[in-house]
């Protein structure tokens, strides 16, 4: 078990920069997460901390030791691959054995860890069969239980479950966050999935463009994004964002998305966002289950509005609806006996206790 | 449901449609219509050989049907197999052979295994450049290498010309170019995180290759291996020009020096020679297609 520790690591791939200096503590035992959109380094970065790629700068320690310079099979971690990488001629036995082997561990030793590793996934009756006489779904767990015989220092996942479809993928979520909570082995995994990066881990790191966005517990980033970025990629559906004004106005704040629609800021963030008066370039930011539909029992910083609704996705236990403001589209869950139809008016509260205001020069949320 | 995507839009005009069944059993006839001519065109020159075998001198000469045999005899088979010339002619061919398939596939799948896999400076152009030495024909290469191994006999007096196992340096030339790029071809399609995760499992390059490399490539591998095979058992010009003696002939260069004699073909015993010279490769290609299964990749990953 060790700590991992990047320390202002850049990648560049001839001239184009990949990486562009992360700093990242991951503690013992944690699972983080690095999630962002295709492209943005999060495969980068695993796979300088797997050593398969040589870094550009910076330090990566394993433990209290720099290995930029160790080879993979020196680094005592173990790696799970999206499309599994299972060694197509060797059973699943030699195949979770292989690396005991190699390392010339002791039969019994090796039998030992392989059904030990195997009850934990649910496989032991698979351990003679060939990859290809398993599905989808025993590969991936084969493909863990290769890295979970070894007994590494980190356990690396890169987008493990991408190839699964819906449902099997929800089933492996679970079985991967069961498995950290038996082993719990230090854990980095990579997706581009934010559901699974918000339900796996103890700490998300949302990359972008090279960058860390930001480092949270996956509910402090919901919750309260720094970033544009951030605010936009964590969440599902996405965080509405309207361009507004922030006006002065009788006892305090007042946001004015377009002529029908202003809301008062709550007197909290007032002295927050005084500063901001004459910005031009403000956002409101308000998650689509923070507009709900009007009810009795609205709490004094519930705002009630009236809007034409333009579509309606009903999802069972509630009801995604989306209307125009400013000419952007806007997402609200409603409840789904709230009556809500395609082209009627309906009463919707915008709950201001959890707006944001982002900056969308700068990316920032004030 | 393309049926109910039709009776939706109503039909509008008749379409006609060909039958699978129909057009699946018109292929087939045609394949075996082909199928047949090539058979018959290239067994014909076996069979003929077989047929030719088992004549008597006179009745080759004779004017009968040339596709039958009246007196049938095992004597071309005899005098060759008993004939001591004959047997070294053969134990030099498969000697070379099976050295030189052997140096072949060591080189080729080392090389290979670096070009495909080990990623350093000029290694694309490298493996471009192993490909085309091998569009330089050998007619081209035998005057310079005759050259050359004249000059090392000047320079150290190790003679090199007229022994067999100087075959052995020149039919690489041909074979590990070749079969290099097969095996580059063949490693190139297997996945790259195979090779990773051998890496971090602790592999090191030698034990990735040789432990999940190598059988995971072996369908290309008996590819290569019976190109080479085949290559050195049928050169021809190598050993015509490096080799005279009766002793360090192989078989193809020793059937036509000693079973042609001025302007009188031995023809019995010339198609015996050279049936018999054709059953090695035949029984090594019976041998080796049962190992011959492609698709040894699957399960490695996402399908």
């Amino acid at each position: 078990m060790a700590q991992v520790t990047l320390r202002k690591v850049v990648k560049n791939y001839d001239q184009t920069p990949a990486v562009r200096g992360i700093d990242l503590e991951i503690a013992d035992k944690e699972f983080v997460v690095l999630v962002g959109p295709s492209g943005c380094g999060k495969t980068t970065t695993l796979r300088m901390i797997a050593g398969l790629e040589e870094i550009t700068g910076g330090d990566i320690l394993i433990g209290a030791d720099v290995v930029n310079d160790v080879p993979p099979k020196d680094r005592d971690i173990a790696m799970v691959f999206q499309n599994y990488a299972l060694y197509p001629h060797m059973t699943v036995h030699e195949n979770m054995s292989f690396g005991l082997r190699l390392k010339k561990v002791p039969k019994e030793e090796i039998s030992k860890r392989v059904q030990a590793a195997a009850q934990i996934l649910d496989i032991s009756e698979l351990l003679q069969r060939k990859p290809k006489q398993l599905s989808g779904g025993q590969r991936q767990r084969v493909a863990m239980g290769r890295a979970i015989v070894r007994d590494p220092k980190v356990f690396l996942f890169d987008e493990p479950l991408s190839n699964l479809d819906a449902k099997l993928r929800v089933q492996m979520r679970t079985e991967i966050k069961k498995v950290h909570q038996k082993v719990r082995t230090t854990t980095v995994y990579v997706t581009h999935d934010q559901v699974e990066a918000m339900t796996l881990a103890d700490r998300v790191v949302v990359m972008n463009n090279g960058r860390i966005e930001q480092v949270g517990a996956p509910n402090d980033l919901y919750h309260t994004p720094m970033t544009k970025f951030v605010a936009g990629f964590i969440g599902s559906p996405a965080m509405n964002m309207i361009p507004c004004r922030l006006e002065k106005a009788a006892g305090g704040l007042r946001v004015t998305l377009s002529d029908g629609v202003s809301f008062p800021v709550p007197e909290d963030r007032t002295a927050r966002y005084e500063q901001h008066l004459n910005n031009g370039q403000l956002l409101f930011g308000l998650r689509p289950e923070h507009l709900m539909d009007a009810h009795a029992h609205a709490n004094p910083h519930q705002h009630p509005f009236d809007v034409t609704l333009e579509v309606t996705e009903p999802m069972g236990m509630e009801t995604l609806v989306y209307f125009p403001i400013n000419g952007i589209d806007i997402c609200a869950r409603v409840s789904p006996n709230a009556g809500a139809q395609a082209g009627s008016r309906l009463r919707l509260l915008a709950d201001l206790d959890n707006m944001h205001l982002i900056d969308d020069t700068s990316g920032r949320v004030l | 449901m393309a049926n109910t995507a039709v009776s939706v839009g109503g039909p509008t005009r008749q379409i006609r449609y060909g039958s699978v069944s129909r057009d699946r059993k018109r292929a087939l006839i045609w394949s075996y219509v082909f199928l047949v001519i090539f058979a018959i065109f290239f067994l014909m020159p076996p069979v003929y050989m077989l047929i030719t075998s088992l004549k008597t001198s006179a009745e080759i000469s004779a004017i009968t049907n040339p596709w039958w045999v009246y007196n049938p005899t095992l004597e071309n088979y005899v005098s060759l197999l008993t004939s001591p010339e004959y047997l070294t002619f053969f134990w030099n061919s498969a000697m070379v052979s099976i050295i030189v398939v052997t140096i072949t596939m060591v080189i080729s799948v080392l090389a290979a295994f670096a070009l495909a896999r080990m990623r350093f400076w000029g290694s694309a152009t490298l493996a471009t450049g192993v490909f085309l030495t091998y569009l330089i024909p050998e007619t081209l290469l035998f005057i310079p290498l005759f050259k050359i191994f004249a000059f090392v006999n000047e320079l150290t007096g190790i003679e090199l010309i007229n022994n067999w196992w100087v075959l052995l340096f020149l039919y690489p030339t041909l074979t590990v170019p070749f079969c290099t790029w097969i095996m580059i071809g063949y490693f190139a399609s297997i996945p790259k995180e195979l090779d990773e995760a051998a890496l971090i499992d602790g592999a090191g390059w030698m034990q990735t290759l040789t432990k999940i490399f190598i059988p995971v490539a072996l369908p290309g591998i008996i590819a290569a291996t019976i190109f080479a095979f085949t290559v050195s058992w049928a050169q021809f010009l190598y050993p015509l020009a490096f080799t005279t003696s009766t002793d360090q002939l192989v078989l193809p260069v020793g059937i036509i020096t000693t079973l042609i004699k001025g302007d009188v073909f031995n023809w019995g015993q010339i198609m015996t020679g050279a049936l018999l010279g054709a059953a090695p490769p035949l029984i090594i290609y019976a041998f080796l297609m049962d190992y011959y299964i492609a698709g040894l990749t699957a399960g490695a990953t996402k399908g």
